[in-house]
């Protein structure tokens, strides 16, 4: 499927690019066809900054496995840090 | 089947009068051609969009294809144009068929158009082709597994996709519809429903829903690719606009 769903994020923190270091402003999450991962599906992450053009954008490509590992990475990794 | 070929990038005017990006391709023996307006699919402007308009070349037609994300990043690569634009909520309907409108009379301007020109998209592009045949005029129209053609993306989409169902009665060109057995967007019902309202309205149409595909299954470079829908679909292409764009 298409699956056209797109969860959008206002994120402050920095991401690298192409051209180096930029500050983000938003990431874009969505399930869809993949433009590199040869899977029929990804969870597709954009961070990007949307008043710096089109080419300020970090973007992963994961399967579902995979990005359901990394979401409890980043849980297990902030609640670790806040203990 | 033509092996000389011209294919290029050039600017036409569209919506607003912006100078966009689109990618024309046309055979160069001589003649007159009728024209096809290729809408890409939500991944952008990309090589296998490319390749789609120079295969209507190579059987014949003028193809075109225009960047609906060149705001977003006139000199991007074509995903990270497409990734701008989705975080945008996508393309806006005002703009697509301006820059659509802008594509047409491009082609019909050229020496070598035969007057007639078709539309073709995918994707995202198949609801926008089914709007483009509802409002702009063109001689022939396919929608490839456009989604929401019927109902709208839920609220927590992101995506500013409005149903042109109601369009319909306003169709003025024989619509072919490609769709897969196992798509959600659109699923098979969805698909009956639109068939069954362009019937109720005396559009001329021809669905075709295939087995053991989903969405995108004209996508060589994906592994949703499916070789017997695809190679049927693009039979059934070349004699829809064959019948009516000679």
């Amino acid at each position: 499927m298409c699956s056209y769903v797109t969860e959008k994020t206002p994120v402050e923190g920095s991401g690298k690019g192409p051209q180096g270091w930029f500050g983000l402003s938003h990431a874009s999450v969505y399930v869809d066809h993949p433009y590199f991962t040869p899977l029929e599906h990804t969870l597709n992450i954009d961070f990007i900054r949307e008043d710096a053009g089109a080419q300020a954008r970090v973007a992963v490509e994961l399967s579902t496995e995979s990005a359901r590992a990394l979401v409890r990475c980043i849980e297990s990794a902030l609640a670790a840090a806040e203990r | 089947m033509k092996d000389d070929l011209r294919a290029e990038t050039i600017r036409i005017s569209g919506h607003g009068g912006d100078q966009i990006k689109a990618y024309l391709a046309q055979p160069v023996d001589g003649g007159s051609f009728p024209g096809v307006l290729v809408i890409h699919h939500m991944p952008g402007w990309d090589e296998s969009t490319k390749e789609i308009t120079r295969r209507f070349a190579a059987n014949g037609y003028i193809g075109i294809c225009p960047s609906l994300h060149h705001r977003e990043g006139p000199d991007a690569s074509p995903d990270d144009a497409a990734a701008a634009a989705r975080a945008k909520g996508g393309v806006p309907d005002e703009r697509f068929l301006a820059d659509a409108a802008g594509a047409i009379a491009h082609v019909r301007s050229l020496p070598t158009s035969n007057g007639k020109v078709g539309v073709i998209g995918y994707c995202s592009g198949g609801r926008q082709s089914f709007l483009a045949a509802c409002t702009l005029d063109v001689n022939a129209a396919v929608d490839c597994y456009g989604a929401f053609v019927i109902g709208s993306p839920p609220e927590n989409m992101g995506l500013k996709f409005t149903p042109v169902i109601d369009r319909a009665r306003d169709m003025r060109c024989p619509l072919l519809g490609l769709f897969g057995a196992e798509d959600k967007y659109p699923t098979v019902e969805e698909v009956g429903q639109i068939e069954a309202e362009l019937k109720r309205l005396g559009k001329t149409h021809e669905f075709h829903v295939f087995d053991g595909a989903g969405h995108a299954f004209f996508s060589p470079d994906r592994p949703s690719y499916r070789q017997a829908a695809a190679t049927e679909g693009w039979k059934l292409i070349f004699e829809w606009f064959g019948r009516y764009l000679a």
